[in-house]
């Protein structure tokens, strides 16, 4: 998968999702996160690469 | 002074706002006139047992069902019946009766924030005969299958008859011991029919374990009397305020009862959640929420339920047949436990009743465990998905749950999650009571192998199950003024050996037909296309009105034989 991201845009949503969590509270941010993950589940649209992308994100945790 | 002996004292009918209980007089060995020995015994007097005596007798079966109490079940327990259980009600002859006391339905709503996020309008169309659910209390429906029971004359209900043990060491027969009031006796069957429910006692003489998973999350299930405005809808309230995160559900009951299922907070005990300060402070919490705290109501009756997905791996064991919940727990999320029994009930029926009447060996009660053991374990994978849904058994699969009520406010493509997947009529796909070498993969349409048949409506206020009686059928689709020779002789050859089977001709040209049983007219073709036919096409159904063979042209004699011998599991040995 070839990013379509800037470091710019990288950038600005570090900053955006880290203000969200902080936002949302300590005891929400888990269900603020999962709700993000379906929301762009359901935008990317294809569940294989999403699959892929949850076994990503569970490794070297 | 020397100590007297008293009578046991009579059990008193039990209390209920709406339903008149009635304590039967308790069967007592030599007390009561002994009927004919029947060859079936079944355990268990609930809707299971009473559906499959029902089964039984219509194909000429005596059973004797020992029921444990002196009264039929308390509380409404079980309430919602599937349009596939109306008609295998229907096929016993009592689904009139639960129609003219049930509320049909079709609907569910689920509510989060007080905002509707999701309904489903379950398909109806004018070939059903039935709508897809139907509320009854369990009682009432008890109470319509004894009298149905009764009238057959073949049933022998024994009330006061608890089961205390099992011996199966003989080569015909099944020993059962069972107390009475007036002490304990013992009773021979060939077979036993174990219908004895969840905490089944036949289950546990024998040591059968059951596998599978049970959920945590208890609910409490509530029957009040209030006069509630509302339509026969399932509601479903997610993470209600007055009970954060877990989930609240309501049906319509007959009698101006209302049922209120609500979970509790996990570790709270059945007793704590069943004390009546805290029955009454949740409810009236709970109309509360929904606008209708200001209504008058009253408390029927209440208990405490656990979803558990478990099922025994065989329901066959030697002379024992398990059936209904003594075989499965299945969640009661989609309407799962009774339904689920029925279709076991009609399953068995028919197959006992074949091998009893020594028309089928008794590898053929064989394919009944086959088939309902599959059918359970899909039903389990099937609920496994709404019962993770409404009781989240981790942390993860409550975060899930919890984004998706969340998202459900604003966006509708989380919705279909909400979906509760009721209890569906099961296929048997891969039974071996299936014809291999038949046309039914030639077949573009129509019910395919293992398929229970679609109703179809003909037009005349009649529907074509109206027509599939306890026996099996040889639907014959035709233009012709008489059904082949081959159907015909095969059908007399049928009759000859004591198989019961019935011809029917669905008339393309509506004439009546000579050589079938019943001629059911098809004018406009609703029945051909339903069943993917042209003229000539024949159809087998067994009795449970399952395909097991089809034909794109009327078979000859010795394959339609040789299919009805399959479906019997090798016999019998029909000579045309």
């Amino acid at each position: 998968m070839t990013s379509s991201l800037s470091t710019a845009d990288l950038e600005q949503l570090y900053d955006r999702l880290a203000e969200a969590m902080d936002a949302a509270g300590p005891e929400k941010t888990p269900l603020m996160l999962v709700k993000l993950a379906l929301l762009a589940a359901e935008r990317i649209g294809d569940a294989a690469l999403f699959t892929s992308l949850i076994e990503d994100a569970g490794r070297d945790l | 002074m020397a100590a007297t002996m008293h009578p046991p004292t009579a059990p008193q009918p039990r209390p209920s706002l709406y339903f008149p209980y009635r304590v039967h007089p308790a069967w007592t060995p030599g007390g009561t006139p002994a009927a004919p020995a029947a060859r079936v015994a079944i355990v268990g007097a609930g809707p299971v047992g009473l559906t499959t005596a029902l089964g039984l007798a219509a194909m000429g079966v005596r059973s004797v069902v020992l029921a444990a109490e002196q009264q039929v079940c308390e509380g409404s327990r079980a309430i919602v019946f599937t349009r596939r259980s109306l008609e295998i009600l229907q096929q016993v002859g009592v689904s009139e009766r639960v129609l003219a006391r049930g509320l049909p339905w079709r609907c569910g709503n689920s509510f989060y924030r007080g905002q509707r996020v999701f309904r489903l309008e379950a398909p109806h169309d004018a070939d059903e005969r039935f709508q897809p659910m139907t509320n009854l209390q369990q009682q009432v429906l008890e109470d319509i299958l004894l009298e149905a029971a009764a009238a057959t004359g073949l049933v022998d209900v024994r009330w006061g008859n608890r089961v205390t043990g099992l011996q199966q060491g003989d080569r015909d027969a099944a020993r059962l011991e069972v107390d009475t009031p007036a002490g304990p006796y013992e009773l021979a069957a060939p077979w036993v029919v174990a219908a004895d429910g969840a905490r089944s006692v036949l289950r546990q003489q024998l040591g059968l374990r059951l596998e599978g998973e049970a959920y945590e999350g208890r609910f409490v299930i509530a029957d009040i009397r209030i006069d509630l405005p509302l339509p026969t809808e399932r509601l479903a309230f997610f993470d209600p305020a007055w009970n954060p995160g877990n989930t609240v559900l309501m049906h319509r009951e007959p009698e101006g009862m209302w049922r209120i299922d609500y979970q509790l907070p996990p570790g709270e005990s059945p007793e704590h959640a069943l004390a009546p300060e805290r029955l009454r402070e949740r409810i009236d919490a709970h109309l509360a929420s929904i606008g209708y705290g200001h209504l008058p109501w009253e408390l029927d009756w209440s208990s405490v339920y656990s979803a558990r997905t478990m099922t025994l791996p065989a329901y066959v064991h030697g002379r024992v047949l398990f059936a209904g919940d003594a075989a499965h727990l299945l969640p009661i999320f989609g309407v799962r436990g009774a339904n689920t029994g029925f279709q076991d009930a009609q399953n068995l029926a028919w197959k006992l009743a074949c091998v009893v009447r020594g028309l089928a060996p008794a590898a053929l009660l064989d394919s009944y465990s086959d088939e309902r053991v599959t059918a359970a374990r899909e039903i389990i994978a099937e609920s496994g998905r709404s019962t993770r849904f409404m009781t989240p058994p981790s942390p993860g699969f409550r975060l899930l749950r919890d984004a998706v009520l969340s998202l459900s406010l604003r966006h509708a493509f989380v919705r279909p999650l909400f979906h509760w997947r009721t209890s569906r009529a099961h296929q048997h796909v891969g039974s071996v009571l299936n014809t291999a070498d038949d046309d039914d993969a030639r077949f573009t349409g129509g019910p395919a192998h293992g398929v229970n048949a679609p109703n179809v409506a003909l037009g005349d206020g009649r529907f074509l199950l109206d027509v599939l009686g306890l026996q099996f059928s040889l639907l014959w689709f035709g233009d012709t003024p008489a059904i082949p020779a081959a159907l015909e002789r095969a059908a007399r050859a049928l009759r000859d050996h004591d198989v019961p089977v019935r011809v029917i001709a669905v008339s393309i040209g509506a004439g009546r037909v000579d050589g079938a049983d019943v001629t059911v007219p098809d004018p406009d073709g609703n029945v051909l296309r339903r069943y993917g036919a042209a003229p000539d096409a024949t159809y087998l159904l067994r009795p449970d009105q399952h395909v097991c063979a089809r034909w794109i042209d009327a078979p000859d004699t010795a394959r339609l034989l040789a299919a009805v011998e399959t479906a019997l599991a090798g016999k019998p040995r029909v000579q045309p």
